[in-house]
């Protein structure tokens, strides 16, 4: 056997080396049509990891990033303090219960129009209905809230216009903060049902035909069809569509809350996510300290689940596990 | 008689799915039609009777003040195109050479590189440092800050990887053989033949970026540089705040921004709206691809 000698272990170090730039040389030209999207993610991904120091300080823009006094865990202690009035528990609650309510039942009604749309007779009218229920989510998230602004209004919303006209009293939705995790949950349901929907399309349209011929001979009726054929079917691509969504439950719908809930704190306690925590405390207080604590809380846990998930997934089905 | 049963079950399931899809259908559109008629309304139509399916009195009033200072709308107009089309062709430029990269059978750390990549969408340094990072490259208040940060997505690289890895190997290799460089093959053979995931990623970055106004209110303060969906928050966040300060105070005083605010949103989304019936198509294509590879 060779012995390792200082010489050896100097060569094959060299070795490495050598060949890690005979590699970019051999193939330079698609190295080289990869680095713009590396740099990209150096730049704007990687770099930007060094920044979790500010989380330590109590910065400030005269001194900058590491002129700053540095507070060690104080921003992470206000982050952290006050039990169930804390705001990790109240922004942790909000964009998790958020999250779980968006998944299950998004992939529910997706999975029923999915199955609606395919069983349905008339060709005009499933085109229709498909390109309707699909065009909420092209729009972008100003236009959610102005459509949201037109309903709620106070003096001429919709929904007041509606209550006058019924003689009832009028509903200030804006300062009513209980009612709006269901608001909440319409729009984002609004938003998305068409787009998930297609995907739930496209899983229908693989399945086997023949089992649906079988079926159709021995006498089954549509929704002996749909109960005993597609929905068992189904259960897969829904449980793994779940469960990838579950994977990111820690990131919150931004735009969605922000646009509707904007800056009217009266109803933060209901509706405030982590993500536009950090975002106001960034943008309206200035307290980057604070804001990028809460910003490292939210990544370091949700690492966390997404590895937990994946974990779970790997149990399920080897191959649709993610690494 | 097993088949009339089937007909009437049909029939049944029929009615019940009609009458679930229309209340969605319904849900859906009467929102688009309520703005699209407010912005035809006069706005004291508006403050009397609130807003409604059908203009109650049709008025221009709204389009008239918008097209009063062309400027404004003409500028964000042109920001917001200025961003989207530059955007949309530099990430694709930027996700199309990585994708056909990374999929290379010969490219030794292609797998390593890909986790980078993907690493990226796991644990993120979050808002603060990103934001930091984009202010000191010097791209506040430039249009640069609107385009730059969003022409790489770790997902539709992967995808793009994932969709040319199923190019048949025989192509490219044939055109090595007659001696063709690795960029030449890239441009003349690989891009004609990923038509639908460059169609799909394209038209999905062309979107963000028109919707996009989180960009601008982070890093846009001159009103010249604001694109179409930023000034149209900025519009409804300024009439929000005054209702919500106190609504009775108002409730005399003619606001008279209602139809203009609603004029706004009919021109912000028009483009998209109108050219929706011909893209369905492809989005529809893109969602299932993504779905399916992703």
């Amino acid at each position: 056997m060779p012995v390792e000698t200082a010489n050896t272990v100097k060569i094959s170090k060299t070795n490495a080396v050598l060949s890690f730039f005979l590699e970019l040389a051999k193939n330079r030209v698609l190295y080289l049509m990869v680095l713009p999207a590396i740099a990209f993610f150096v730049i704007f991904a990687y770099i930007p990891l060094t920044g979790i120091y500010y989380a330590f300080t109590n910065y400030n823009y005269a001194d900058g990033l590491f002129g700053s006094p540095f507070v060690g865990f104080r921003n992470f202690k206000y982050f952290f303090n006050g039990g169930f009035q804390s705001p990790v528990w109240l922004l942790t609650k909000n964009t998790v219960l958020y999250n779980l309510v968006f998944i299950f039942l998004g992939n529910a009604l997706q999975c029923l129009m999915a199955i609606l749309l395919t069983e349905i007779s008339g060709k005009l009218f499933k085109r229709v209905s498909q390109s309707v229920l699909l065009l909420p989510y092209f729009v972008s998230y100003v236009i959610v809230g102005t459509i949201a602004y037109n309903i709620f209004n106070v003096e001429f919303g919709s929904l007041n216009t509606l209550m006058k006209s019924l003689g009832l009293d009028v509903v200030n939705v804006y300062a009513t903060p209980h009612i709006w995790p269901g608001i909440l949950v319409m729009f984002n349901m609004w938003k998305g049902v068409g787009y998930g929907s297609v995907i739930y399309l496209a899983a229908i349209s693989g399945l086997d035909r023949e089992m649906y011929e079988a079926a159709k001979i021995d006498g089954c009726n549509v929704f002996k069809e749909i109960r005993y054929i597609t929905l068992p079917l189904l259960k897969p691509t829904f449980i793994m569509l779940v469960l990838f969504s579950l994977g990111g439950i820690m990131r919150g719908q931004f735009e969605l809350f922000y646009q509707l809930v904007g800056r009217n704190g009266q109803l933060f306690p209901f509706t405030d996510i982590i993500d536009t925590y950090i975002y106001r405390s960034l943008t309206i207080n200035f307290n980057i300290g604070l804001s990028t604590a809460a910003g490292l809380y939210q990544s370091v846990l949700g690492l966390g689940i997404v590895l937990a998930v994946n974990n779970i997934i790997r149990r399920i089905n080897k191959e649709n596990a993610l690494f | 008689m097993n088949n009339k049963d089937l007909q009437n079950s049909k029939i049944i399931f029929n009615i019940i799915a009609y009458f679930i899809l229309i209340i969605a259908v319904t849900m859906c559109a009467i929102p688009f039609l309520m703005v699209l008629s407010g912005s035809f309304s006069s706005n004291p139509a508006i403050v009397k009777y609130g807003y409604s399916i059908f203009p109650r009195s049709f008025s221009l009033d709204g389009y008239r003040m918008i097209f009063l200072y062309p400027e404004e709308i003409g500028r964000a107009y042109s920001v917001s195109t200025t961003v989207a089309v530059s955007g949309t062709l530099a990430g694709l430029l930027l996700m199309t050479m990585a994708g056909y990269a990374l999929q290379k059978k010969e490219l030794k750390y292609a797998n390593a590189i890909a986790f980078f990549i993907y690493f990226t969408t796991l644990f993120n340094c979050g808002l603060v440092p990103w934001y930091m990072m984009i202010s000191s490259l010097g791209m506040k208040d430039t249009l640069w800050a609107l385009i730059v940060p969003m022409i790489g997505n770790s997902f539709y690289i992967l995808l793009t990887r994932n969709f040319m890895r199923q190019l048949p190997e025989s192509l490219t290799e044939s055109a090595k053989i007659d001696g063709a460089g690795e960029f030449f093959i890239f441009i003349k053979i690989v891009i004609p033949l990923s038509s639908p995931i460059i169609a799909t990623v394209g038209l999905f970055l062309a979107l963000a970026y028109w919707n996009d106004w989180y960009h601008a209110s982070l890093f846009i303060k001159d009103t010249s540089l604001w694109p179409l969906q930023y000034k149209l928050y900025k519009i409804l966040s300024a009439q929000m705040a005054m209702s919500q300060a106190g609504a009775e105070n108002f409730s005399n005083s003619v606001i008279p921004t209602e139809a203009l605010k609603l004029a706004n949103a009919v021109i912000a989304t028009g483009p998209i709206i109108i050219l929706y019936p011909f893209l369905q198509k492809y989005f529809i294509q893109g969602i299932t691809i993504g779905a399916v590879k992703g």
